[in-house]
């Protein structure tokens, strides 16, 4: 009985019809963590979605209320975006420290990620409370319970990135660069970075098409 | 204080939920204590509740789902009780405000809590075993949605004793789920309960997802899958996809009900046929997050028993694909009656007519794979009979609502109900209790008994044609949904067969408690020594009966469809085994009570933000984040199963497969 013949009858451990996939068994944890954590932010994604339509649906339901134009200020959301894109930038430089091993630099970097973001929910937290002073607060019509809805709920994922950010620098501090860290800290930069990507559809579709002339 | 909660929340002046309430509280404390008095609580705490081990996990799933079994059809057998006494001149026996809680708790209890943490608890010990694999992608995760699931279960029966349920339906549509119309904690129950347990299922959805595509046996490529580890992967993909938009919308009820916020409102702008649209864009695919694989357990047990191949295994696939997809394009059929237009009425009307096609196509599969094999008729055959003759008739009469003027007729008509229930009982529940009775000797070591067993099904067969057949009669006759009360005697003698119908289904449901409990007793006499009582052909039949710990001492090497068979019919010419590997130290996750601890501090959140008691649900989430931290910290995240351990126990699976062999001839 030749090789093949063996193989293709299972008497032997190697495979002779390499069918690509799945061939070399389960994948390693560094592929298995950071592809589970992807599922997770494509879900979020989609909770955006939802969202997303609400808005849109609801955007011209101002009863009476003030509109997207007598709102929106669009110098602030600049600013916020700037900060918000520039902590992309760092948070990127914070995951190459890491790959260096570089204590210091992460963490600095780390740190000025988490500064970058408290000034873009700072800021966020100035529009709202603005607007909830002008009497245009989520209560007032339909299309301001979906935009703060929508701004907010990305606004709380911020947040929770915050604390985040603070747990793992903590982490990294206590624990050092240890392979179950390196993955959780890719994982984090997975998540600010989908929160970039949501952040760009708000801007768009949110600020810049409601302020349209 | 205490935020909205008072002593009037507890109902001392209805004596059903009251007394219903005490038995229950009884029953569970009679049981902790007799657990106490055994002296079983280590073992319980230590090997089920923090257990990170799939198939634990999986078999706690299909215990809660058992229990919620029975509270769910404690409603329905109300609902027909009711509807049986409260014609013409008698009011019946439930109020109104009461009999709405019922219906709400039945569709929402029997699909959150007994259908999805069946199938979640089938695949979950399935899948892996069936992947050849050790565990899921991320066991410890695998627990924290268990607990969840319980957590939401846990407050959805809270509501029968402190407090109220929804009077809402199922899926508690605004404006009459609205503060305006629903002021009391019935709905913020039925909201917070669903958020709990549906963060578990988008977890489980992660968890499985990653598993089937990143964590499989050397050699198992896609096309070499069961087809119950493909429709579990296009379930979770479509739990992945529809459950946050359901998170989402239940937001936004939320928001409306505690801040005012106008989504769904009559006033401000808010919209409620929005909440129409996005509560079905889950709820569709939910359908089929049940359904498929239900279709996955069918494939498995047809073709075992008709000791051949499934028919058409890409069709198979390529039919569940389809259905993953369509699934997402059919929602607006669920209220036609909206005044979309004829345009865009047509269009879902025709899209959910396609989706029958991939359906049919796996009916005829499923009968392909029968003809010409030696059937055995098997408890898990018969219901996968029973499914194939009972789908039909639940799939035709869905075609007929997809036209939309004939749905304007019948819509939210007892027809409706009578065509949803039979293809949910015809293809879920017969599905898991096929399921049920297939697996149950893989999981315990010996097989659920056979006669009983048919008698059961002919119950649940029996009971489902004399529940639902004059429903759809009087749908017909123009009874619509949801009746606490039948004005037209006329309609006595159906809703009497249904009442029988009901019964029946009762006494199935009774039998299966009998059976599990006879079958305990009898064991001895139906052990399974071999691994394999079927003669089966994925991989989960080829470890012993119950699976060690780690499953497989080695990952099997996989080589064609039908991984185990081509193992099996190889060795069976070889007259012998396949040579004895090197064995290795086996690495397996910790144990962890991380996820009933989180469970808990949601449940107190939970009940915190339902009655508005605003302190505590700060806690409890403080509470929740310290434990994620605390997980976080360990250092330990496995123990280590030593070689000569492993081979040892090995060996004595060698030498019963190899009794086993001596016994076996190639098939003709």
């Amino acid at each position: 009985m030749s090789a093949t013949e063996a193989a293709a009858i299972g008497l032997t451990h190697q495979s002779s019809e390499d069918t690509g996939l799945g061939h070399r068994g389960p994948e390693s944890k560094s592929i298995v963590v950071p592809y589970g954590f992807w599922l997770f932010v494509l879900s979020d994604i989609v909770l955006f979605s939802a969202l997303f339509a609400t808005y849109a649906t609801l955007a011209r339901a101002t009863d009476g209320g003030p509109t997207s134009m007598e709102l929106f200020d669009r110098n602030l959301v600049a600013i916020e975006t700037v900060a918000l894109l520039l902590s992309s930038f760092t948070c990127g430089l914070a995951m190459i420290a890491a790959k260096r091993r570089n204590m210091v630099w992460t963490q600095g970097w780390l740190l000025v990620t988490g500064l970058l973001g408290l000034v873009f929910l700072g800021i966020e937290l100035y529009e709202f409370g603005h607007m909830i002073g002008e009497g245009a607060g989520p209560q007032r019509s339909a299309f301001l319970s979906a935009f703060f809805t929508l701004v907010g709920c990305h606004g709380a994922h911020v947040t929770a990135g915050l604390m985040w950010i603070g747990t793992m620098m903590a982490q990294v501090w206590a624990k050092g660069f240890r392979p179950d860290i390196t993955r959780r800290l890719l994982c984090l930069s997975i998540f600010w970075h989908a929160l970039d990507i949501i952040w760009v559809a708000i801007f768009t579709i949110v600020y810049l098409i409601g302020t349209l002339p | 204080m205490f935020g909205k909660l008072t002593w009037h929340a507890i109902p001392f002046d209805q004596p059903i939920p009251l007394i219903t309430s005490i038995v229950v509280l009884l029953i569970i404390a009679a049981i902790a204590i007799w657990v106490w008095r055994n002296g079983w609580w280590p073992y319980l705490w230590n090997e089920w509740i923090t257990s990170t081990d799939h198939k634990r996990i999986g078999v706690m799933y299909i215990v809660l789902a058992l229990v919620m079994l029975v509270r769910g059809f404690s409603d329905a057998l109300m609902m027909r009780a009711q509807q049986s006494l409260a014609i013409g001149a008698s009011q019946g026996y439930l109020p109104p405000e009461h009999y709405d809680q019922i219906f709400s708790a039945h569709g929402t209890i029997m699909i959150f809590f007994m259908a999805m943490p069946f199938i979640i608890g089938l695949m979950n010990f399935v899948m892996p075993l069936q992947l050849g694999v050790r565990d899921v992608a991320f066991p410890t995760m695998n627990n924290v949605s268990f607990w969840l699931t319980c957590s939401g279960a846990l407050l959805v029966n809270l509501s029968l004793f402190i407090g109220e349920f929804a009077r809402t339906g199922w899926l508690a549509y605004p404006p009459l789920s609205e503060k305006a119309f629903s002021p009391g904690v019935g709905v913020d129950y039925y909201l917070v309960a669903l958020q709990i347990a549906g963060v578990g299922t988008v977890l489980t959805g992660v968890n499985f997802v990653t598993t089937i595509l990143k964590v499989r046996a050397p050699g198992m490529s896609y096309m070499r899958m069961p087809v119950f580890c493909w429709t579990t992967l296009a379930a979770n993909l479509l739990i992945l996809a529809a459950f946050p938009v359901l998170t989402a919308t239940y937001s936004m009820l939320m928001l409306d009900r505690y801040l005012g916020f106008h989504f769904f409102t009559n006033d401000g702008g808010g919209n409620s046929m929005l909440y129409m649209n996005l509560i079905w864009v889950w709820g569709h695919p939910e359908v089929y997050i049940l359904a498929l694989p239900a279709f996955g357990i069918y494939s498995e047990v047809v073709s075992t028993f008709s000791g051949k191949p499934l028919f058409g295994y890409r069709s198979m696939v390529y039919a569940t694909l389809a259905i993953c997809i369509i699934s997402f394009m059919v929602w607006l059929h669920h209220f036609f009656t909206m005044g979309a237009g004829a345009d865009v009425n047509a269009l879902f009307g025709i899209a959910s007519m396609i989706i029958a096609v991939p359906t049919g196509v796996k009916i005829f599969n499923w009968l392909f794979t029968m003809y010409g094999g030696r059937v055995r008729f098997t408890v898990p055959m018969y219901y996968a009979i029973g499914f194939m003759l009972t789908f039909v008739i639940g799939g035709l009469t869905g075609v007929l609502l997809a036209m939309p003027p004939v749905d304007w007729v019948v819509h939210n008509s007892l027809f409706l109900v009578a065509h949803f229930h039979n293809v949910i009982i015809g293809a879920v529940v017969f599905g898991v209790m096929a399921g049920y009775t297939y697996w149950f000797p893989k999981a315990f070591g010996f097989t659920l008994d056979e006669r009983l067993g048919k008698i059961i099904f002919w119950c649940w067969f029996i009971g489902f044609y004399l529940a639902w057949m004059p429903e759809y009669a009087l749908g017909f006759m123009g009874a619509t949904r949801r009746l606490q009360h039948i004005s037209d005697p006329s309609w006595t003698p159906y809703l009497t067969v249904a009442m029988i119908g009901a019964l029946v289904i009762l006494a199935g449901i009774v039998l299966t408690v009998v059976q599990l409990l006879y079958s305990i007793k009898t064991r001895d006499r139906r052990r399974d020594l071999t691994g394999d009582p079927w003669d089966g052909r994925t991989l989960e039949w080829l470890t012993l009966s119950p699976p060690p710990h780690f499953n497989f001492a080695v990952l099997p090497d996989v080589h064609g469809e039908e991984a185990y068979w081509t193992r099996k019919l190889t060795a069976i010419r070889e007259e012998k085994l396949i040579e004895e590997p090197k064995y290795e130290d086996i690495e397996m996750p910790l144990n962890t009570p991380t996820g009933v601890i989180c469970a808990f501090f949601a449940s107190v959140t939970g009940f915190a933000v339902i009655w508005h008691i605003w302190w505590l649900a700060i806690l409890g989430l403080i509470g929740a984040f310290a434990v994620l931290v605390w997980y976080a910290w360990r250092d330990e995240h496995e123990h280590i199963i030593p070689a000569a351990k492993v081979a040892e126990l090995e060996r004595e699976r060698r030498r019963v497969r190899a009794e086993l062999l001596k016994t076996l001839t190639v098939p003709a």
